[in-house]
């Protein structure tokens, strides 16, 4: 009557079998096991033990470290419905992890159950420190930190500047646009997918209880977005509202929404613009080896450019650009045109770079190559912010489009 | 399942039943009456009256919890049975009924505290356990409303726990085995007066072995003496039963450092509590009545292939506050250090 080790087989089974298969194919991918870093206190680890000690049958436990885990986290209705569960199985056998009255909308408890896979597939699938994110080719010296979002695994990471190489610093729990990722229109409801950077830092005294503790714009939509004709704005990187620690996996309007506490971690060291927020479908992982060659490769073809611009050679310069490039406004011809003219005219070109930033755009197949140039010319010096697509055709690296930034 | 504060009549015969002739318990049994002929006020003046004399009695005050919880005095019966569970925390009915005042106020976790309270003291407690799914089933409901954000509803449907009317120890209709026990003798520091069985023919308890220090054990002991039931047994089971015996002995001596030192560093406790929570517990239980009997009757014992042995027999159970109560238990046993050591205790099979 009061004990049903059945019922809460099922419950652990119905939540950890499916966590098991996640954790089965996902083990075979890039990511390995667990680098011990630096990180938040949030309640994975707690949540873990709880469904370890119902996976051994060890009830009275599992409700200890349940009761524990909501006095740390009082609003985290994770935990709630696993307690739910804890007592309704000493009534009665557990039809299903999140046994409610069947009055109740079942999505309400798939939600719970797909932030608690996304948490746990997290907890056991940390970035290994042999492998790096494969968009990250170069950040620009003054960038201390970057962030990526994985959207399949509701996952932000945070990698911060060492040489200009990203290193793994800590990973965080974040809720995504209601109807997926890939926003294109205004009220889609999805979350956009490529490079945009903190644009702005909103205090929490300016927002409703919604956005939690603050909110930090990113610059959706972005050149790229703009060439596509996509449209919508307001894409915020935001907290959560005082009555729940977490929401569902699937449930903004699009923005990228943190517990609190996380919010407040990553939010001390945001640069406002400057700091990038990749979005991704998934993140593509790869060795530090292969980054590095790509990288070292794509950097000659950067600095060949530079040369042949400085020696006003207007073939060996232009042999840099696409057959489809753009300028915006521009297309090869014009653009060869134009320079023709333009450099032919010169006694002389120097050409510095500097803050060389170096970034695959997700779902795409050219890399930003963002930098601050000091132009100088017998007759003309600027110095501006500019940036390039660089994409890899027939095995040589070229410019597919080049404008201000 | 009856609803508080309904009374439950098909009761009255049993409890009727349980009353011996005592003076005491005719008045108790009148005050009875007068509650169920829905004449609480008249119950209350009789109650009262027995109270003036005996203020500390278990009976008369359970009977007018009972009377204020009938007639919605939700603050007084939970003052009068909240204080009953602390004067005799051996006896489990006072916590159940605590337990459905709690929960009709809603306060399902208090209830929950209380009703396992109760178990705890009588684990075969069939009424608390029942009552306890209910909680069980209440506060699962409040924690999925919170999960998820939505009001279920069920709020309304506080009342649904019963409220015992009888002041019997606990002891299951089922397996009870009611023990001769004259009434007890108000001595100064005024026991309880329970009700008193009726003596059964079903099984005498025999007592343990003799304990040279038991004086007031000896007051209540009216039992005929029976010599300690030696099944005939391998020498290896000897040795067990005379573990449990020197138990049962430790027991009903009082002597809780003895007691306690018959269980292992690995024993689980019975609710999953801490160790030192579960001896505190242990002590005010075994501190509590003046005295106890503990009985082992007829003994099986298993080895198990890990070298575990299983002892399952019938404990028989008296003190001066609790009538008897017979359970089916089953100790688990392990050799440490030459000495058995229980590991695991558990009613039933």
């Amino acid at each position: 009557m009061i004990s049903s080790p059945g019922g809460i087989a099922r419950l652990a089974a119905a939540l950890l079998l499916s966590a098991a298969v996640c954790f089965a194919t996902e083990s075979a991918s890039a990511l390995g096991a667990g680098l011990a870093t630096a990180r938040s206190d949030g309640p994975e680890n707690a949540l873990s033990g709880v469904l370890e000690a119902i996976d051994d049958n060890r009830l009275d436990i599992a409700m200890q470290r349940v009761e524990a885990l909501i006095a740390a986290h009082p609003n985290f209705r994770l935990a709630h419905l696993i307690r739910g569960d804890l007592l309704m199985a000493r009534t009665r056998p557990l039809e299903t992890f999140g046994d409610v009255p069947k009055t109740v909308p079942r999505e309400k408890v798939e939600d719970l159950r797909a932030e608690a896979l996304s948490r746990l597939r997290a907890l056991r699938d940390r970035p290994n420190g042999n492998r790096v994110p494969r968009y990250v080719l170069q950040m620009q010296a003054d960038e201390k930190q970057l962030l990526m979002v994985d959207s399949r695994r509701s996952r932000l990471y945070v990698f911060e500047n060492v040489g200009g190489r990203p290193q793994y610093v800590a990973d965080y729990y974040v809720t995504l646009g209601r109807n997926g990722v890939e926003k294109t229109r205004e009220g889609d409801q999805k979350t956009p997918i490529g490079i945009y950077h903190v644009i702005a830092n909103l205090p929490r005294q300016k927002l409703t209880d919604f956005y939690g503790i603050g909110a930090f714009p990113i610059d959706y939509p972005n050149a790229w977005d703009r060439s596509l004709g996509r449209n919508g704005h307001g894409i915020w990187l935001h907290g959560t509202p005082s009555d729940t620690y977490s929401r569902p996996p699937r449930a903004s309007d699009g923005c990228i929404v943190l517990a609190n506490a996380d919010l407040a971690v990553v939010g001390r060291t945001l640069q406002i613009g400057l700091t990038p927020v990749i979005i991704a479908d998934e993140i593509e992982w790869t060795d530090a080896a292969s980054l590095e060659a790509e990288r070292a490769e794509l950097a000659g073809a950067f600095e060949a450019w530079r040369a042949d611009w400085e020696s006003r050679n207007a073939d060996k310069y232009l042999s840099h650009y696409a057959e489809r490039f753009s300028s915006g406004d521009q297309n090869l011809a014009e653009w060869s045109g134009h320079k023709r003219k333009v450099n032919g005219a010169k006694s002389w070109i120097k050409v510095g770079v500097s803050r060389v930033s170096m970034l695959r755009y997700p779902r795409e197949k050219f890399v930003v190559v963002s930098f601050d140039q000091d132009y100088r010319s017998n007759n003309l010096s600027n110095v501006m912010r500019k940036r390039q697509y660089w994409i890899k055709e027939d095995g040589r690296w070229r410019i597919l489009y080049e404008g201000g930034a | 399942m009856t609803s508080f504060p309904d009374p439950r009549p098909a009761l009255a015969a049993l409890v009727a039943a349980l009353f011996c002739a005592s003076a005491m318990a005719d008045d108790i049994q009148d005050a009875n009456k007068l509650l169920k002929s829905g004449q609480p006020q008249q119950a209350l003046e009789r109650v009262n009256k027995l109270l003036a004399a005996k203020p500390k009695d278990a009976q008369a005050r359970f009977l007018k919890g009972l009377i204020y919880a009938d007639q919605g005095n939700a603050k007084e019966a939970t003052e009068m049975f909240l204080q009953l569970t602390k004067d005799y925390p051996e006896l489990p009915e006072p916590y159940n009924n605590l337990a459905v005042i709690y929960a009709s106020q809603g306060q399902y976790d208090k209830a929950r505290g209380a009703l396992e309270q109760s178990i705890r003291t009588h684990p075969s407690y069939a009424t608390a356990y029942e009552n306890l799914g209910d909680v069980y089933a209440k506060l699962a409901s409040q924690a999925y409303d919170k999960a998820l954000q939505i009001d279920s509803g069920n709020a309304g449907a506080k009342n649904k726990l019963a409220l015992v009317r009888e002041l019997v120890g606990g002891a299951p209709a089922a397996t009870a085995v009611a023990a001769a026990k004259p009434p007890v003798v108000a001595a100064a520091a005024a026991p309880a007066t329970a009700p008193t069985p009726a003596p059964a023919t079903t099984t005498a308890p025999k007592e343990p072995t003799k304990e040279p220090a038991a004086v007031a054990a000896a007051e209540s002991k009216p039992a005929p003496e029976k010599p300690v039931e030696k099944p005939a047994a391998k020498p290896s089971n000897a040795e067990i039963l005379d573990a449990v015996n020197a138990w049962a002995k430790a027991w009903a001596s009082k002597n809780v450092d003895a007691y306690l030192a018959f269980y292992a560093k690995e024993f689980k406790t019975p609710g999953g509590e801490a160790r030192t929570d579960w001896e505190k517990a242990r002590r005010v239980r075994i501190d509590a009545p003046k005295s106890i009997t503990v009985t082992v009757n007829a003994p099986k014992v298993s080895l198990s292939a890990d070298g575990q042995a299983s002892v399952t027999f019938r404990q028989g159970y008296s003190s001066d506050v609790i009538k008897t109560a017979t359970t089916i238990k089953t100790l688990v046993l392990a050799k440490a250090e030459g000495r058995w050591l229980i590991v695991q205790e558990r009613v039933g099979n």
